[in-house]
């Protein structure tokens, strides 16, 4: 009799652990929900991760000042990517009605999709025409579009005027002139090489760059191309001869602009956010000769991985005709504009980025356009959790030597199979 | 029992007129009311613990039964007709056996053997991982530990200021921990400054499970040193006097009295912290999100929820059933009784 007591009491405690994946599945038929409410006005709830920015509640101010009846909240998550994914899969699951609209990262659009939790808006009347392709097709899944596009982002290759008077179109070329920064002193590239999301952008962006793809249009992996190892092949040859520094497989976005700003690197491959610390902080060593350019690829510029958020309405929303006015309103060329000046972010309408009055106000627009309009969405799948991890995993290993890059791909091509047909 | 040595004696005074009866008459009385009182007694007990029950049931039992039902079922797949996701149904064993075996699904219904970047792949390394750690750190950690309590035992100028002093790593978050510790290691944190090396802390396997575990050690020794304190404070001073009036030296003072008797403490202490370790997901997951050798089963936990409920609870119950077993090895042979002990303790002080 004590012993059992003793146990169960020992059980209480690890038992803890086991209530970590303790969460309810519910079934997530949206089938009948895609059709409901569609006519159906009132107050609708926006839900969006940390404004860092201060931009949505002057937007929703707006917007309530002329509908009244109709108020915008805004419910603002937390900074983290995985957390704010989180919180939207429990309340899609619990089929909350009150998550109207939502900011949804482009990587989570396949899945949200799959589920059946986005309202399809192809008949939504929302005008994609002026978008750019790349941005569109991150929001659109099995061809029908689930999320409007609203901000973008795009990789930039930033680099030392001083050093490298005209910057390297192609990866051969970049490699070339890595002499130069050895003669200063200084590392040649780095871009985001930690284990880490960053990694999987960095990754698909020399597997498409190279001509490569990860998933092709039916949803398969393709990895075991020559292009595609060709791709991977290229940073794992730059880390194994030093044109990447040692340290940069430790890079997050963070560490390789310090470095960059320190003067320590002569390319950085990073997002625009840079251009304003880079070239306005005191701490910056390069301040005056700050150069960018697009990524480079194989004969050209490089196919850059696609950031940003597109905004999708909830299949269980009780107001979805209020819901796709607002998306409307949050892609109107009028906020887009306000984004790019008020918070930096990239807008997804093709015009805008040959607007002389913004890009005096945001120089690397041009270059930004570029390298959208040859982005490439990564990997659309309902599997993204799986696939990233396939990518993360060994990418790190052959770029660290530990594995040929030629077992990289088939492991990755394999790992991806495997989230596919669980 | 002692309980219901305390409640009689209370009840007794609420029953004056048992005094002047004769004794034979009071005695039989009084057993009747004894009974009547155990049974009203046992109907008041059930009704006290009753909430604590229901919580219980509510936040241990019921979160447990529903993992271990849904580790049973597949993980959704999608349907290539519609591209949307389908419910998995009854999956079996094949959520464990794709833990235990490796075993992921390969085309056409088929499994196959993991490969490297898959979860499943994962398992067995992040469980040898997970008790490395373990053993590791709770070894530093009850070694240092000890010492650090000996030293706050004796009674010196400022002990209690540096009782206080040495609780701070331990009442930092360790999310925060994790962050500093994170700076600290970094290419060029204040390690490599201090040192003047180039060693890339959280770039290869090593260095990475040292960062981890010198970060763990400096948070958690406290804690452990606290709880040995607590078992030398009740070994009473006149066995040391005893001992050495006997001339027994310090070696066997500590080898005879100080380590059998602060035995029940330490064996509690050292349950509590591999309990604590055998979970350990914030340090390595902020440190270095699980790369170079690092990922803990809680880590591999979390990454498979994103994934898939249904294989994610089927991992949390592996994950249950392993420390279930550890803890029983250590109560069943270890002789480490955290209920017994706290009793000590509580009757000592």
């Amino acid at each position: 009799m004590k012993l059992p007591m003793k146990v169960m009491s020992v059980a209480a405690v690890a038992a803890v652990v086991a209530s970590l994946a303790a969460c309810s599945t519910g079934a997530g038929s949206g089938a009948d929900a895609a059709t409901a409410n569609l006519d159906a006005r009132g107050p609708i709830t926006y839900v969006q991760g940390k404004d860092n920015s201060g931009i949505v509640n002057p937007l929703v101010e707006k917007w309530n000042a002329d509908h009244p009846d109709e108020r915008v909240t805004f419910k603002e998550l937390t900074d983290e990517a995985d957390q704010q994914h989180d919180d939207m899969v429990q309340n899609l699951q619990a089929q909350n009605k009150d998550y109207d609209v939502m900011s949804v990262d482009l990587v989570w659009t396949a899945e949200f999709a799959a589920k059946g939790w986005l309202q399809p808006l192809d008949d939504a009347g929302i005008d994609t025409s002026g978008m750019l392709q790349s941005t569109v097709d991150s929001g659109t899944y099995n061809d029908i579009l689930y999320a409007a596009p609203v901000t973008s982002d795009g990789g930039i290759l930033y680099y030392r005027t001083d050093l490298v008077p005209e910057p390297p179109t192609t990866w051969d070329e970049m490699m070339a002139m890595c002499p130069i920064a050895a003669q200063n002193g200084i590392a040649c590239y780095a871009g985001q090489f930690a284990k880490y999301e960053g990694l999987t952008v960095n990754a698909t962006e020399a597997i498409n760059s190279a001509g490569g793809t990860v998933i092709d249009d039916e949803g398969n992996p393709a990895l075991e191309t020559d292009a595609a190892e060709q791709g991977l092949q290229n940073l794992a040859d730059a880390y194994a001869n030093g044109n990447i520094p040692a340290e940069a497989i430790t890079y997050t976005e963070e560490e390789g602009r310090i470095a960059f700003q320190g003067g320590k690197l002569m390319f950085l491959r990073n997002w625009p956010y840079v251009y304003n610390l880079a070239s306005t902080e005191g701490s910056s060593a390069v301040k005056d000769v700050l150069g960018m350019a697009a990524l480079p690829g194989t004969d050209g510029p490089g196919a850059s991985s696609l950031g940003g958020h597109n905004a999708a309405i909830s299949v269980y929303s009780d107001t979805k005709a209020t819901a796709i006015d607002f998306v409307k309103f949050l892609t109107s060329e009028e906020n887009q504009r306000f984004y790019a000046t008020q918070g930096s972010l990239a807008p997804t309408l093709s015009a805008l980025y040959d607007d002389e009055a913004l890009i005096s106000e945001l120089p690397y627009l041009p270059v930004l356009k570029t390298s959208i309009e040859n982005a490439v969405p990564r990997p659309v799948t309902p599997f993204y959790p799986a696939v990233t991890n396939a990518i993360q995993d060994n990418a790190y290993a052959a770029i660290k030597g530990e594995k040929t890059v030629t077992e990289a791909m088939t492991d990755m091509q394999n790992s991806i199979e495997s989230a596919g047909s669980q | 029992m002692s309980t219901e040595t305390r409640a009689r004696s209370a009840e007794d005074p609420n029953n004056p007129k048992s005094t002047g009866r004769s004794p034979k008459s009071n005695k039989a009385l009084k057993e009747v009311g004894e009974d009547r009182r155990a049974a009203t007694q046992g109907r008041w007990a059930t009704i006290l613990i009753a909430p604590a029950i229901i919580i219980l049931g509510i936040v241990i039992v019921y979160p447990v039964i529903n993992a271990i039902i849904m580790s049973f079922q597949a993980d959704a797949g999608l349907d290539p007709e519609t591209g949307l996701f389908t419910e998995g149904g009854f999956a079996g064993f094949s959520n464990y056996t794709g833990w235990l075996l490796q075993q992921c699904g390969g085309p056409n219904g088929t499994t196959v053997a993991c490969s490297p970047g898959t979860l499943g792949a994962q398992f067995w390394e992040a469980f040898g991982t997970t008790f490395y750690f373990t053993i590791v750190t709770v070894a530093l950690e009850t070694v240092i530990g000890f010492w650090m309590a000996l030293i706050m035992s004796r009674a010196f100028r400022g002990r209690s200021l540096l009782r206080a002093s040495v609780l701070v790593p331990w009442a930092i978050p360790t999310a925060v921990t994790a962050k500093l510790w994170f700076f600290i290691f970094a290419f060029q944190g204040v390690i490599n400054a201090v040192f003047n090396t180039d060693v890339l802390w959280t770039g290869s396997e090593g260095p990475a499970r040292w960062a981890i575990i010198i970060a763990d050690v400096w948070k958690t020794t406290p804690f452990m040193a606290l709880l040995i304190l607590a078992g030398l404070q009740i070994i009473p001073g006149d066995v040391y006097e005893a001992a050495k009036m006997d001339g027994a030296s310090t070696w066997q003072r500590f080898r005879h009295i100080t380590l059998p008797l602060v035995r029940p403490a330490l064996m509690v202490a050292i349950l509590f912290r591999v309990l604590d370790a055998l979970r350990m997901y914030d340090l390595p997951q902020i440190m270095t999100g699980g790369a170079n050798g690092t990922t803990t089963l809680s880590i591999l936990v979390v990454e498979q929820i994103r994934q898939g409920f249904n294989a994610a609870a089927a991992l949390s119950t592996i994950t249950f059933l392993i420390i279930f077993i550890v803890a029983f090895i250590f109560v069943r042979f270890l002789g480490a009784n955290a209920v017994d002990a706290a009793t000590t303790s509580t009757r000592a002080g």
